[in-house]
């Protein structure tokens, strides 16, 4: 699998909730692109990653 | 021949700019010829667009709007004129991103926000005393006016929610992602995105502190989503926003969306 532009390596049927909490993102303080596609916050708990997948992930920091 | 000159069409019997300025006005008075102020003579031919200003007069408001645009590249000013741009958060990003836009002549504006002016926020927001517990909204559409009386700004002071994302921005050309916080960042660029497929989104993450400033840049991280910042230094205890490097981020955003209403989509 890609992750912004890196090569990731997948364990089997890895749930995206799952693989986001092992790398320490904030589910409330990001946005996901998924093959070309934002990725709704209420589908996060059912994805399931695949290793063709392109991930684009978005971490917002504070300041404005 | 032919000029437009003060932006009415004037048939005159010149050759050089200098030979229009003493027709028209003083030799004091300063000439923007094709957009651009010039110091030396130049000749001017058929259709060139110049624009006579006598210093320290306040001009008639149709001669104003002339002699504003006279200082925009000519065809850059029309399609900034149709442009039509939402700002989320009118703080230390939104109210100075309004502010540039309002001088390069971006004809629609939509301010969003439900706070007041406080005394925290003239440390790098634009906004004076004279604003202290007036509506961010109304505080900056008056400055809007003084800057730039042709343009239309509509505000709205209210909270923005996952709810109310569609109807407070469909038809609008761009997003600015102007708010604090980041769960607030998040929410409105993921509603957005998703709702409304045909809509640009410019965001902002990293600009607090006083790192370099070259740190700050301008990344299209997704199909419709833009991220100005250094993407790493958030507000926090220690860390706090400082005006410099959050005018270089909304510098950023301002000429982003100023490339997105010229139809240019990369950085």
């Amino acid at each position: 699998m890609r992750v912004n532009g890196k090569e990731v390596a997948l364990s089997k049927n890895q749930k995206l909730v799952d693989f986001l909490e092992i790398n320490q993102y904030d589910i409330r303080k990001i946005a996901i692109e998924c093959n070309g596609e934002i990725l709704p916050k209420s589908t996060y708990q059912e994805v399931i990653l695949n290793n063709e997948d392109r991930l684009e992930i978005v971490r917002f920091v504070g300041g404005g | 021949m032919e000029l437009i000159i003060n932006g009415k069409k004037t048939e005159l019997n010149c050759n050089t700019a200098f030979e229009v300025r003493e027709q028209i006005g003083n030799l004091q008075d300063i000439i923007i010829l094709n957009g651009f102020q010039i110091e030396e003579n130049c000749k001017v031919k058929e259709k060139d667009s110049l624009a006579i200003i006598r210093k320290g007069v306040l001009p008639k408001r149709d001669e104003l709007e002339s002699m504003m645009m006279a200082r925009h590249t000519p065809n850059v000013h029309k399609k900034l004129k149709k442009g039509k741009v939402a700002i989320a958060g009118l703080g230390g990003l939104g109210s100075n991103i309004a502010v540039m836009l309002a001088r390069i002549g971006v004809g629609q504006l939509l301010l969003v926000d439900f706070d007041v002016v406080e005394p925290s926020n003239l440390n790098r927001q634009n906004y004076y005393i004279s604003h202290l517990g007036m509506p961010k909204t109304e505080a900056l559409k008056k400055q809007i006016t003084e800057i730039n009386p042709f343009i239309q700004v509509v505000v709205r002071k209210i909270k923005v929610t996952e709810e109310n994302v569609k109807e407070l921005f469909s038809g609008y050309d761009v997003i600015c992602e102007a708010f604090d916080k980041p769960e607030m960042k998040s929410m409105l660029v993921n509603t957005a995105l998703a709702e409304l497929p045909d809509i640009k989104v410019v965001s902002a993450s990293g600009m607090a502190g006083y790192d370099s400033g070259n740190l700050i840049r301008t990344v299209k991280v997704m199909k419709n989503l833009y991220i100005c910042g250094d993407l790493e230094n958030g507000a926090e205890v220690g860390r706090g926003l400082m005006a410099p490097r959050v005018q270089i981020c909304a510098g950023h955003q301002a000429n982003m969306i100023l490339r997105l209403l010229l139809k240019i989509e990369e950085v």
